[in-house]
């Protein structure tokens, strides 16, 4: 069954594009891994897989999932971290989706939280204001609240920049876990060694797709060289796109 | 001695309204001001304040000094300045801080220039810019800050969870929902409905007092939202009553006497508070174990 599926995508920014042409599908359960040198365009898909931008040309199908029901974590999260807030509310925002601006939280929502802060070994951090967390513990944080989000389809932005060795390992069980459960997992991801290791699918991007398919057979020298061939610099005199839409 | 100061002007209604109203307004002052102050906002709501004078100006112009129509104008200039500000922000290269200190001015200098020209005297003049003299409140006056306060309560209250989102990860919020745009109108309308209010109790230049001064002295006491909220609209209540009856007292207008009781409160917390205070500050005591 398929998750998502990419129809001729062209996603960027004031009609430069990021993402150019892609085309495919991403079947429902899958673990991928979105690889590619910076510019390439991985944050830019993720945001129109969620939602945040709109398309410049084609579409993006989500098996009638609504964008917002696809729990994400972006590489830069807009947290101002001096708000007086505490690990445990942060964590409980997971369930806006079940329970909206005006539900209560119950007896067995407050398992759920904490059941995730578990998860992510932040037990007894409950009551800490997020702004006594360190950067790894905030990305443990952000884990917990995705777990709550209880989501079919995950999007992790670079989950494991900025984040030490224990915390990646840590945290990369979780999304074998996810992967276990039969949810779909995206993540973007620098660290090639840790990709082949545990990601099954990949997709190479390097503005345009470069390569897609089984993890070994996508990070060849060959193909990783490609990608760290195209250029990231838009052209401001670049001239309209002479591919055009199939209707 | 005590009843003196507490008791005796309770005989008086002007003074049982002017109490009333002040509270009434701390109650929905303090979270007003918590979400102004987390939102970055506060220099926002005090030249918003100021703006909404040409419009109670103009609602005097028309109906003299009737509450009801001074407060209307003041509703639709106060939302008018609200949308135009963030607009003239984002269409604009001027930096915020000069725009809104730009329209600070010329809103004053309007709404002053509005209400001098058709004929105020100048003790009506001091009663807009710095609440009324001696803790005189007229019944609608009450009746109109009651239910403001009111509205803006049950407002709150409906938009807390997407507005305490929108401040701490607005990201996320919009990744979730379409409900932060929606929270973001709401406060700037109930903003702008507290701002009348301390018009009406505490006059235009000062009135802001009691809703970003008790904000800004419970930051340095918790780091809970919800906590901030209580202790900043306890400290609005008690500097209300107690500067209203300092203002009756000492025969002053009531918008300085409440923003000084405020602003004892705040220097005793930039001094002793618990969270970031200079004395803790400077003697933070020997350091722990782990």
């Amino acid at each position: 069954m398929t998750s998502l599926r990419f129809n001729n995508l062209t996603l960027g920014y004031e009609r430069h594009p990021a993402v150019h042409h892609l085309d495919g599908a991403i079947e429902s359960g899958s673990l991928i891994a979105f690889v590619g040198p910076n510019g390439a365009g991985k944050s830019t898909l993720f945001k129109g897989v969620v939602g945040l931008l709109k398309p410049l040309a084609g579409s993006i199908g989500r098996d009638g999932l609504d964008a917002r029901d696809i729990a994400y974590l972006p590489q830069v999260p807009e947290i101002d971290r001096s708000f007086p807030i505490t690990v445990y509310d942060m964590v409980a925002m997971g369930l806006w989706r079940s329970r909206g601006a005006f539900g209560g939280i119950a007896g067995k929502d407050r398992n759920i939280i904490d059941a995730a802060i578990a998860a992510v070994s932040l037990t007894g951090f409950e009551q800490r204001a997020i702004g006594t967390l360190s950067g790894g513990q905030m990305q443990r944080m952000l884990f917990a609240r995705v777990l709550v989000q209880d989501a079919r389809v995950i999007v992790l932005d670079e989950p494991f920049a900025a984040v030490d060795a224990k915390t990646s390992l840590d945290l990369l069980d979780l999304v074998r876990r996810w992967h276990k459960e039969r949810r779909t997992v995206l993540a973007a991801l620098h660290d090639i060694e840790l990709v082949r290791a545990n990601f099954p699918e990949t997709l190479l991007l390097a503005r345009e797709p470069v390569a897609w398919g089984a993890t070994a057979s996508v990070l060849t020298a060959e193909n990783l060289n490609k990608a760290r061939l195209m250029c990231e610099a838009f052209d401001e005199s670049a001239e309209a796109c002479a591919v055009r839409e199939v209707a | 001695m005590l009843s003196h100061y507490l008791i005796e002007p309770l005989g008086e209604t002007a003074v049982r309204h002017s109490l009333a109203a002040v509270l009434a307004l701390a109650l929905s002052a303090g979270p007003i001001g918590v979400f102004l102050m987390l939102r970055r906002m506060s220099l926002i709501g005090d030249a918003m304040s100021h703006a909404i004078l040409p419009g109670v100006a103009i609602g005097f112009l028309a109906a003299g000094l009737n509450v009801f129509a001074m407060t209307l104008g003041g509703l639709v200039a106060g939302l008018l300045i609200a949308l135009l500000a963030g607009a003239v922000n984002r269409a604009t290269a001027l930096q915020e801080d000069a725009s809104l200190a730009v329209f600070l001015l010329v809103s004053l200098a309007l709404g002053v220039l509005i209400v001098t020209v058709n004929g105020i005297d100048i003790e009506q003049l001091m009663t807009f810019l710095f609440g009324e003299v001696a803790a005189k409140m007229s019944a609608e006056k009450l009746l109109v800050i009651a239910a403001n306060a009111t509205i803006s309560l049950g407002a709150l209250a409906l938009i807390y969870r997407p507005l305490v989102l929108g401040c701490v990860d607005p990201g996320f919020l919009r990744s979730v929902s379409r409900a932060d745009g929606i929270a973001h109108l709401t406060f700037l309308a109930v903003l702008v409905l507290n701002l009348i209010n301390a018009f009406h109790a505490l006059g235009t230049l000062l009135g802001v007092g009691i809703i970003i001064i008790p904000a800004a002295t419970a930051r340095f006491w918790t780091r809970d939202v919800s906590t901030m909220i209580v202790l900043a609209t306890a400290i609005a209540l008690f500097s209300g009553f107690v500067g209203v009856l300092f203002a009756f007292d000492l025969k002053v207008p009531s918008g300085p006497a409440v923003t000084l009781v405020a602003g004892i409160f705040y220097v005793g917390s930039v001094l002793f508070g618990r969270i970031g205070g200079v004395v803790w500050q400077a003697f933070p005591g020997r350091h722990l174990e782990a």
